[in-house]
């Protein structure tokens, strides 16, 4: 869930817009369409796959690691 | 006692002080700077306490109607500067600075120090809106630079989840105020940049006095936010105060929740937000499918559908029609001819031979052609004789 994300988000929105103009032919519309959709899909799966962690960094003489944080 | 009736009482030598000190011009409109002790701040919203420097002190008192308009909380050991009158205390016998305007003094060279500072980085472009990076809109890991105890930890990580249940939230835990911390939180800053251990930065620490704010207004501090490829959000102090971490930062966000706010997408809106798309898309494309349905119904319902028959129907009719015509014409032509052919026959008839063959007449023909005098033949020529019913063949005697 970064960079490319949102680079989909923004596919998706073009796509919505051109549909909704209808001036694409049935094919074309139904392509995009299905496009669209797949998009959405796995944008929304970024969004579920990402895992909760709240980590703390920790300097062990010189040594950073990385342990769980309970605030 | 003699002069016993010269005597005057203490309320009139308190009076009289007072009076004294009520004339004099300087005393009524003094400004004078101290460090406070033993400061109270009384129920009915007056302060009492008392300003001192090395060798001296005199009791203060600062009305509720002043003290209310002061933009910081006055606490032991801060230096202050008081705008204000001297007057007498009479119950007490005490005189007293009766404080109008209070303002944190000694901060006057940390404040121009942080006014030369903001403006020559200012100077140097480090605010400039272009090198201002955009924050991402769903970040994978939020660095979070703050102490590890205390409240702005806490709300930043309650804000996060609270808007993604799913977000990484990576605490790198630095001294928000104090000797030295400056030093740590520009560390800290290019540690995860080196790493890349976050795809934008919280830099946070809650409410404070400049004193307590300097280390967001250090150089480093600014330099590192500068370099930072990660987004830097800064959350420094109350929504009022501005360090030069926040006008360095891609983005200054008011609070610490805030900034969490900033950085973490609600992702139950993004979501709504992907389902509103897939609903448009549907829609578009039931839109579409029913135009196309429009448009072909349009044509089925054409008279060229719906009755094929009777497109035909009418072209056979048109082509009886041109038959009979034809038909006609045919037998207009026909009779034309034959009265003519008639016509000629009659004349031919008179003409025709056949008719002197009828009256017994005859032609001879040799070889096709007609014998037309006697030296045309000779001695047993082979000769035809057409008789008006037919023909005969002859010898030549």
């Amino acid at each position: 869930m970064s960079k490319n994300f949102e680079e989909q988000m923004e596919v998706l929105e073009k796509i919505v817009s051109e549909l909704e103009k209808g001036d694409l032919n049935l094919d074309d519309s139904v392509s995009k369409f299905e496009e669209g959709i797949k998009i959405s899909k796995s944008c929304n799966k970024m969004l579920e796959e990402a895992e909760k962690k709240i980590t703390m960094l920790v300097n062990k003489d010189g040594e950073i690691s990385e342990e769980n944080f309970e605030a | 006692m003699k002069y016993a009736n010269l005597a005057i009482t203490v309320s009139d030598l308190n009076r009289y002080i007072k009076d004294k000190i009520a004339d004099d011009e300087n005393l009524n409109n003094i400004l004078i700077k101290g460090e406070i002790s033993n400061f109270k701040n009384h129920y009915t919203g007056h302060m009492y306490f008392t300003l001192k420097d090395e060798n001296s002190l005199i009791k203060c008192i600062m009305f509720k109607t002043y003290a209310q308009k002061l933009t910081f909380m006055p606490k032991d050991g801060m230096k202050v500067m008081i705008l204000g009158g001297v007057s007498v205390f009479e119950r007490d016998g005490v005189y007293q600075i009766y404080a109008r305007t209070m303002e944190e003094d000694g901060l006057g060279d940390l404040y121009t120090k942080y006014q030369e500072l903001k403006a020559r980085l200012e100077e140097q472009g480090l605010f400039d809106e272009i090198h201002k990076q955009k924050i991402p809109m769903a970040p994978k890991v939020v660095g979070v630079l703050t102490s590890q105890t205390g409240s702005v930890i806490k709300d930043i990580i309650n804000v996060s989840t609270r808007r993604n249940p799913n977000v990484h939230i990576r605490l790198l835990p630095v001294p928000v105020q104090g000797e030295g911390a400056a030093q740590k939180i520009a560390e800290g800053i290019d540690f995860m940049n080196e790493n890349n251990l976050a795809d934008v930065l919280i830099i946070a620490r809650g409410g404070g006095s400049l004193e307590d704010l300097w280390p967001f207004n250090e150089e480093i501090v600014a330099h590192s936010i500068y370099k930072s490829k990660i987004p830097v959000i800064s959350a420094v102090g109350h929504e009022t105060d501005f360090t030069i971490a926040d006008f360095v930062a891609d983005l200054r966000a008011p609070t610490p929740s805030a900034a969490a706010e900033l950085a973490v997408p609600d992702v139950y809106e993004v979501q709504r937000k992907i389902y509103s798309y897939q609903d448009r898309l549907k829609m578009a494309l039931v839109k579409k499918v029913e135009l196309m349905k429009l448009r072909y119904e349009k044509c089925m319902a054409s008279s060229a559908f719906r009755e094929p028959l009777r497109k035909i129907n009418d072209n056979y009719l048109k082509v009886d029609l041109y038959i009979k015509q034809l038909e006609n014409k045919i037998k207009t032509i026909q009779e034309k001819e034959k009265s003519r052919y008639m016509e000629i026959i009659a004349k031919l008839d008179t003409l025709s031979p056949l008719k002197t063959l009828y009256r017994g007449y005859s032609i001879t023909e040799k070889d096709g052609e007609i014998v037309k005098s006697k030296n045309d033949v000779k001695k047993d020529d082979l000769v035809d004789i057409r008789f008006a019913d037919g023909k005969k063949q002859a010898v030549i005697l």
